[in-house]
């Protein structure tokens, strides 16, 4: 599988011929496959999920390409992959990739329908320093929306406040204040508590 | 010292540079001057590096970009065969994707077990929405006489409802270039396919790529059942159908 598609992208880069639009669309969009991940990943939390949720973010960016005018391909299609989640996250479980033939099939069945084994071990996870990233990552997923999406733009995937409030549909104003009480949540559960001087922190917590 | 509560947001924008010349010298003044502040600052500075510091965010795992290398949206040329498998490939279930990639890699196989791929592979293909069946009925009786006139025998058609394999149809299919009846029954959400054609084998069962298979031959017919439920369920589905299809014999196996 590795084989076959490292060859279509070398196919690919031979090709001569004026730029198709699902040329154009590799050059700007797919670059940010890894950020449309990682924000489907803090926002639904479900490793299966996102897979689904970003695939279909790409296909939905991939016809509605023709319409982007703005300057941050990354921001554009983060704010479908955000879509994409918020409707995964709110319809029931039902995005197993199994076509069923036959109607009627009972409660267990269905069950066993979406016990879809997880496909993706994520290696990078199991390397050195796992359980310092297991504890960031952890305490990231524990932070409420709307705040977490908030830390996710801006500190992983670097956006601007601009860009953040285009994707988030929230306001600037909203945005510096949902981010500062995000890193406020994190920094309670990362890093020591505050000062001994501040009384106020210690009793709080 | 708690940060002062109206300073915050221009710390966080300090923070991220977001400030314009006037307000961010006017925000330094302060944070140097006010130790509240100057904690939040430094605090919120930290956090920032902690979690952009690199293996904190997921990068996209490679199933994910094989299946969007598979997108039929983005192949805009389809003259690439490799593509086209792969565009074939995205809608299987995994267990099917992992199947058939065993089967790409697979070199230089024995008569047999060529023959034990295209029945897998028929077997997986017929999972695609809407290739299971040619006739989609549960009844016995449509689905026999349906080969009629397309196949120049007469496979046996029992319903094993009763036994936990509902029949769901049939359809012709190919094997080894040959035109084969294939008849489908279901087991709980598996499903069973029954390849029949003219010929004689061994009776012989096999798990292969995960995949149960069951070969037997009765009247100048061979028969070979493929499915992803446990073999010891084949072999109960073979001993049933044989049993129902009036050609009882003791099993081996």
């Amino acid at each position: 599988m590795r084989d076959f598609s490292s060859r279509t992208f070398a196919r690919r880069r031979w090709s001569e011929p004026a730029e198709t639009a699902s040329d154009e669309f590799r050059k700007q969009v797919l670059p940010h496959l890894d950020a449309a991940y990682n924000l489907a990943r803090f926002f639904t939390r479900d490793a299966t999920l996102s897979e689904d949720v970003v695939q279909d973010a790409i296909v939905r960016a991939y016809r509605g390409f023709s319409g982007f005018r703005g300057d941050s391909a990354k921001a554009w299609l983060l704010a479908i992959v955000r879509n994409c989640c918020r409707t995964a996250v709110s319809a029931p479980k039902s995005m197993a990739g199994l076509t069923v033939h036959e109607s009627g099939f009972s409660d267990e069945d269905s069950k066993e329908l979406s016990n879809v084994r997880d496909p993706n071990p994520d290696p990078e996870q199991q390397a050195i320093q796992q359980d310092e990233i297991g504890r960031v990552r952890s305490a990231i997923e524990a932070i409420p929306e709307p705040f977490r999406e908030v830390v996710v733009l801006r500190d992983m995937e670097d956006l601007s406040y601009a860009e953040i409030a285009e994707v988030t549909g929230a306001p600037i104003g909203t945005v510096m204040s949902r981010l500062a009480r995000g890193r406020a949540i994190l920094a309670s559960a990362l890093l020591p508590a505050r000062g001994s001087v501040d009384e106020q922190s210690r009793s709080a917590n | 010292m708690a940060a002062c509560i109206e300073q915050i947001p221009l710390i966080t924008s300090l923070v991220d540079g977001e400030l314009d010349a006037v307000n961010s010298a006017l925000a330094e003044a302060h944070v140097a001057r006010c130790e509240g502040c100057r904690e939040e600052f430094e605090r919120q500075q930290a956090i920032r590096t902690l979690v952009s510091k690199p293996g904190i965010a997921h990068q996209a795992p490679e199933s994910l970009k094989r299946r969007i290398e598979a997108l039929p949206e983005l192949s805009a040329r389809r003259q690439w065969s490799a593509r086209r498998v792969g565009s074939w490939l995205a809608p299987a279930a995994t267990g099917a994707i992992a199947a058939s990639a065993a089967l790409l890699l697979l070199t230089s196989p024995s008569q047999q077990s060529l023959l034990d791929q295209q029945l897998i592979s028929s077997h997986v293909r017929s999972l695609q929405p809407g290739h299971l069946t040619d006739v989609q009925t549960t009844n016995e009786h449509i689905v026999k006489p349906w080969f009629n006139g397309k196949i120049d025998f007469a496979p046996p058609v029992p319903e094993l409802a009763d036994q936990g394999f509902p029949l769901a149809g049939g359809r012709l299919d190919s094997i080894g270039g040959k035109t084969v009846a294939a008849l489908v029954y279901h087991r709980r959400l598996h499903t069973v396919n029954l390849f029949v054609w003219r010929g004689n084998s061994r009776n012989r069962t096999e798990v292969e790529d995960g995949f149960a298979l069951a070969e037997w031959s009765e009247d100048g017919l061979r028969f070979a059942a493929v499915s992803d439920i446990p073999l010891a369920d084949l072999r109960q589905f073979e001993q049933l159908y044989r049993s129902r299809a009036g050609l009882d014999q003791p099993a081996k196996g």
